[in-house]
């Protein structure tokens, strides 16, 4: 098939065209289950945050919390923003700045049974992460603290 | 008097740039003076790359009097981090990013011959335009050379994760990288400009994509490797937003040097590569944005300034923009492109350049879709792997069963496409993928993709069939390697996603745990102190076989600033790695986390033949391309 210049000129404009709606398409698909939305414990509280799907859960370990498990390297804690409370389990090796009255991401999934299981959890202060979200949820505890 | 004489060569720099455009603009009516654009291009290199050079030296002599040097060094630093500390900073990666800029328009007007004048003047133009804002940036929001006073006694330090010998290195390579393909965009623009859209412009621009291109992906392939051994988190692509921003300009930079090819040898894709070139230097300011503004806060969080991003988006805007609106203007006026037939060489590079262009939207989607909800609704999202891999796996797959076909092809038409030379590799194919199920546990996706890389290992060679070896150009070897690359990192990455074996404990003293093949005897643990860190560190010995290693992970403490980091141990064998990282203590136990990572090196081996392929394309090109005159194709049109 042998086009005419005109028409292969307009062909290929379509195809990039069609490449172009076909990425968006895609990652429209792919977005509107696999982005690993960014919940508080107050969010999970009132009911908005959706069961076995990857989350993000941001909020301060509860003093007391921590409890380490007999096998050593299993953990579990509640994070609290003050509002809402979620007891989360997590197995692996936490990070050095991961403690009581800190800041803490877990991500992971909720659990049925309202406890959630994190398959990483990022620190605070860590050097190795801190995401936005964590920067103004933060700020905003430190006032509602001195507001009390 | 440093500190004054680098901001003063700056200033000197930004006036030149300022002349050069002028020059460009207004060339053909000064008569004699036109020539001069290209000696003011290399002047205005040479004083960019001083005012770099005197900043290193005020890190290498920590003159705190200086405030970026005192916010970002220490005089007990190693001579390496001191340094590199110059550069490990926004104020010193933005000046960096101005003197790769610079030095690339002066090596351009000192090396480019073939480029019609006009052209070139227009380019060298575009070029100073370009520096022109990103030296208004450095001087009006981001001044290197600020004047701390009183001087402290001592500065602050550098980030520890910083203080590593391939991070030192690596944002410099990545900058090289991006701003190569400030030449191809400048190059675009400047065949709009004067119409001049053509095979020339193709091989004027080549050399400069392809270097862009492998300094790029030497840049990807040492952070990813930095990440893997550095963070202690086994993982070596995290799809973190600044890795995104250097992935994005590679894929646009990959489907360029795909084009440009076409354009040249046949004078085909004259728009599209036009279009591509100013995508691709888009994608790496974009990257700079993204890294710079703190929009997105990741891994990198070093240096990062909010009101600074507002400047870099309007100059992303401006610039993109503006080339943009003159491509829209131009492209009427752009000559038709010789034709070809859907099943030809040409046909393949352009489906290769559809499905990296849907890569790089899904990409680009995914990345900014957090900032644009974020905006929107004030929602706070994050969009990570399960994403990630979820599109772009399929669409990798994909490409790699066109590298299998591409290739072969040839030139305009293939009317019998010889199909039999495919048989191979897809036998190969279908008995890998055969295997893998000697493992039921995997998923579908590292299926295809160890199946699919064995095939195109042995469809990467095909090219060479019936050549004389010694006589193929390096070219060809060029493409056969890069195209081999491929083959090896989707090994690496597919077992690495599935043949993984973790054992994750709390260790005694004296306890032995097993991981995949090996057995780890834990022997205790010491402290250790470093030049700026101190350091439990643990002792372990690995045994296989009849081999024995020692282990010795290390869970590091620096003090200024506050910090602890994890190192990881790692033994390196051809068949895979054994990953070690000391955790805490629990009572009188350590936490251990081991991991058995089967060809996890072929990742990094592979992205190495890429860069490397891509090398020895740049090299062949350079010595055969010397004063050779324009192929038919340009004639024809």
């Amino acid at each position: 098939m042998t086009l005419a210049p005109k028409h292969q000129r307009l062909v290929l404009v379509l195809l990039a065209v069609a490449a172009l709606i076909g990425a968006v398409m895609l990652a429209m698909w792919g977005l509107s289950d696999r982005a690993a939305y960014f919940r508080t414990p107050q969010d999970v509280a009132a009911g908005r945050a959706e069961v076995g799907v990857p989350l993000r859960l941001g909020g301060m370990v509860q003093k007391g919390s921590i409890q380490r498990m007999p096998d050593g390297v299993s953990v579990a804690f509640v994070l609290t923003d003050g509002v809402g409370q979620v007891p989360v389990r997590f197995t692996g090796i936490v990070p050095d700045l991961f403690k009581e009255n800190s800041g803490a991401i877990a991500e992971g999934q909720l659990g049925r049974d309202g406890t959630f299981v994190a398959d990483n959890i990022l620190a605070k202060h860590d050097e190795r992460y801190m995401p936005p979200q964590m920067g103004n949820q933060a700020a905003e505890m430190m006032t509602r603290e001195t507001a009390k | 008097m440093i500190a004054e004489a680098g901001l003063a060569a700056l200033w000197l720099a930004f006036s030149l740039a300022l002349l050069q455009f002028g020059l460009a603009v207004v060339g053909n009516r000064l008569g004699d003076l036109k020539t001069l654009v290209a000696p003011v291009a290399v002047a205005q290199g040479l004083l960019t790359l001083l005012s770099f050079a005197l900043l290193i030296w005020l890190f290498l002599r920590t003159d705190t009097s200086v405030q970026l040097v005192a916010a970002n060094s220490h005089s007990a630093k190693p001579f390496i981090y001191r340094f590199s500390g110059a550069w490990g900073n926004h104020e010193g990666s933005m000046l960096l990013w101005v003197t790769v800029l610079s030095a690339a328009g002066a090596l351009l007007a000192l090396v480019e011959r073939r480029l019609p004048e006009r052209s070139l003047r227009a380019t060298l133009g575009a070029q100073a335009l370009l520096a022109l804002g990103f030296f208004g940036f450095l001087l009006i929001a981001s001044n290197p050379f600020t004047r701390l006073d009183p001087a402290p006694l001592q500065g602050q330090g550098l980030n520890p994760l910083l203080q590593d010998p391939g991070l030192a290195f690596h944002p410099p390579t990545l900058y090289l990288g991006y701003v190569g393909l400030s030449v191809a965009f400048s190059l675009a623009v400047g065949a709009l400009v004067t119409r001049e859209v053509g095979p020339a412009m193709a091989r004027a621009m080549r050399p400069w994509v392809l270097g862009a291109w492998v300094l790029l992906t030497i840049g990807i392939v040492a952070g990813s490797y930095w990440a893997y051994y550095e963070l202690g988190w086994g993982g070596w692509w995290f799809w973190d937003p600044v890795e995104n921003a250097s992935l994005m300009p590679w894929l646009a930079a990959t489907a360029l040097l795909h084009s440009i090819n076409v354009l040249a040898a046949r004078g085909s894709l004259r728009a599209w590569t036009v279009m591509l070139a100013v995508v691709a230097f888009s994608m790496s300011m974009i990257g700079t944005f993204l890294v710079r503004s703190g929009i997105l806060t990741s891994v990198h969080s070093f240096a990062v300034d909010p009101t600074r991003g507002s400047f870099i988006l309007g100059l992303l805007i401006f610039y993109t923009g503006g080339a943009l609106l003159l491509f829209a203007l131009r492209i009427a006026s752009v000559r038709e492109g010789a034709r070809f037939e859907i099943v030809s060489r040409e046909g393949a590079l352009v489906a290769n350049n559809l499905i990296l262009s849907v890569i790089l939207g899904t990409v680009f989607v995914g990345t900014l879709y957090p900032v644009a909800v974020e905006a929107m609704s004030g929602e706070k999202i994050s969009v990570g792997p399960p994403y990630f891999n979820a599109v772009t796996g399929p669409l990798v797959v994909i490409l790699a069963v066109l590298l299998f076909i591409g290739p072969l092809l040839r030139w305009r038409r293939d009317t019998r496409p010889n199909l039999r030379r495919v048989a191979m590799p897809a036998v190969v194919t279908a008995v890998a993928f055969a295997l893998t199920f000697i493992d039921p546990a995997m998923n579908l996706l590292p299926r295809l993709g160890l199946s699919f890389a064995a095939g195109l290992a042995v469809a990467s060679f095909l090219p060479l069939a019936g050549r004389d070896l010694r006589r193929t150009p390096l070219t060809i070897w060029g493409m056969v390697i890069s195209h081999l690359g491929i083959a090896v990192a989707m090994t690496g990455a597919a077992a690495d996603a599935s043949l993984t074996r973790e054992t994750l404990a709390a260790a005694r003293i004296g306890e032995v745990l097993t991981v995949g093949p090996w057995k780890v005897r834990f022997n205790g643990v010491d402290p250790v102190a470093g030049p700026n860190w101190t350091a439990v560190e643990g002792h372990l010995v690995a045994t296989r076989g009849s081999t024995s290693i020692r282990l010795d992970p290390q869970s590091r403490y620096f003090s200024s600033p506050p910090t602890e980091t994890n190192e990881a141990a790692i033994i390196t064998r051809l068949d895979g790695q054994l990953y070690t990282v000391i955790g805490k203590r629990e009572g009188d136990r350590w936490q251990m986390r081991l991991w058995w990572k089967p060809m996890v090196t072929f990742i990094w081996l592979g992205g190495a033949l890429i860069a490397l392929g891509g090398l020895l394309a740049l090299i062949g090109r350079l010595r055969r391309e010397r004063g050779r005159p324009l192929p038919l194709a340009e004639a024809q049109t």
